[in-house]
């Protein structure tokens, strides 16, 4: 079975400065993003989402998902220690602000090449991206009953 | 008992030393993480900024920039052949100690390490900035690269058939073979899991503090060492899976310990373990 993959047109706008920015002003522009991560609403319970405990000193991210009628909103708590991965997270929470389950799972694995990130970050680097990505969408599965990992992510 | 001092103390300062040299021309302060953004987000008044991918890699080659590259990049951040050059970073100072041994490969003179780094500076509540300081350039003439500590992988299969002492610094689970890459860090892997024979694993973060990032007081770090036979009157090679986490190691047992011989093999697993026909020991 084929399966239609799409961009939704917030993240894709992301996608596009990234591509036409040179080496400098992509990092520039993380940087900027890495400023912008929206704090989870006060008084809402994050008992739910308990941070693992990470071998070596790697960085505890954890993610809660908020489903307001079907359009769902990702908050991550990410250390301020990691600003890239801090920009990772605030990509992904605009770009896909009030987005589908249904969309969110369209996304294609690999759409973040588009970026050109690997010219400024290692491969390794560019793992906690994808390990987000990864993640929200296990969460979008659950929203539509689809089988899916409940456990919050470590990068 | 004789007094309990590192071996070359001088190769270390504290952050409060740094707090009382934030003024001297003489000193440079160079700041090495792990995330490449973290500078950018405020930084010790006057540092600059070492990226160890974008302006310590080679672009093409797997391997470090050359002498020529080297000496732009000094002339760049300002750095004279008689600087003081003092490395801090994230993660327990494991991306500084990686750049200090790089500055040590090209045969520069004055180098030391921030003890505690930067989580132990920011800790203390001192100053950080997001101003990014510019130096005039310099004429800067490094040495021919340092071969005593370096080791290349032909060197490193002589020494492990001679059964001379190899350390691994990496975690138990990647010194097993369990894993193919750190916890976490998934993807930077070889193709093959475990470990160069012969060589014994002690984790590279045993040498820090867990709560400020400082060295281990040098009683417990001859302790480590020595309690798995690695004692100075040997030639040692340390390694890990690009090198970076060994370098600390390496920093630990030449500068803190005193041992004459220590090699930081730069290839490490991410090039053992991809070697057709490496010898492997799970």
């Amino acid at each position: 079975m084929e399966i239609s993959t799409s961009i939704p047109p917030r993240l894709s706008e992301i996608l596009d400065d990234f591509q036409l920015s040179d080496r400098h002003e992509k990092m520039e522009l993380l940087l900027d993003f890495s400023g912008r991560l929206l704090p989870l609403p006060e008084g809402l319970a994050t008992a739910n989402v308990q941070p693992e405990p990470v071998p070596e000193c790697m960085t505890p991210v954890t993610v809660t998902m908020l489903n307001q009628g079907g359009r769902l909103r990702f908050y991550f708590d990410v250390p301020a220690e990691a600003p890239t991965i801090r920009g990772y997270a605030a990509i992904i929470q605009q770009g896909l602000w009030d987005e589908t389950p249904e969309t969110i799972l369209q996304i294609p694995d690999d759409f973040y090449l588009r970026m050109g990130l690997h010219q400024i970050l290692t491969p390794q680097r560019l793992n906690g991206l994808i390990a987000i990505v990864a993640h929200v969408k296990r969460l979008a599965a659950q929203v539509l009953n689809m089988p899916a990992n409940p456990k919050p992510t470590i990068l | 008992m004789s007094e309990d001092r590192y071996a070359y103390p001088d190769y270390l300062v504290e952050t409060a030393w740094v707090a009382e040299h934030l003024q001297d021309p003489t000193i440079r302060l160079v700041e090495s993480n792990e995330d490449p953004l973290l500078y950018e987000t405020g930084h010790i008044p006057g540092a600059v900024k070492v990226d160890w991918f974008t302006m310590l890699q080679h672009p093409l080659r797997r391997d470090f920039i050359d002498q020529a590259e080297f000496e732009a990049l000094c002339s760049r951040l300002g750095i004279r052949n008689d600087t003081t050059v003092v490395f801090y970073g994230d993660k327990h100072n494991w991306f500084a100690c990686y750049a200090f041994w790089l500055f040590a490969y090209y045969g520069h003179e004055n180098l030391k390490i921030m003890n505690g780094g930067r989580a132990k500076w920011v800790a203390e509540g001192r100053p950080l900035t997001q101003e990014v300081p510019t130096y005039p350039p310099t004429q800067y003439r490094a040495k021919a690269p340092d071969a005593s500590i370096r080791a290349f992988r032909d060197e490193v299969f002589r020494h492990m058939e001679q059964r001379l002492p190899l350390i691994d610094v990496r975690s138990p689970q990647e010194y097993s073979g369990e894993l193919l890459h750190m916890p976490g860090y998934p993807q930077e892997g070889a193709q093959r899991g475990g470990h160069i024979p012969g060589a014994i694993n002690i984790p590279w973060a045993q040498a820090v503090n867990p709560n400020d990032s400082t060295f281990k007081p040098p009683s417990e770090l001859r302790t480590l060492f020595e309690s798995h036979g690695i004692t100075p009157d040997k030639e040692v090679i340390a390694y890990c899976r690009i090198g970076e986490r060994s370098s600390l190691t390496w920093f630990v047992l030449k500068y803190l310990l005193g041992y004459p011989k220590v090699k930081n093999y730069d290839g490490s697993w991410t090039e053992w373990g991809n070697l057709v026909n490496a010898p492997i020991e799970k």
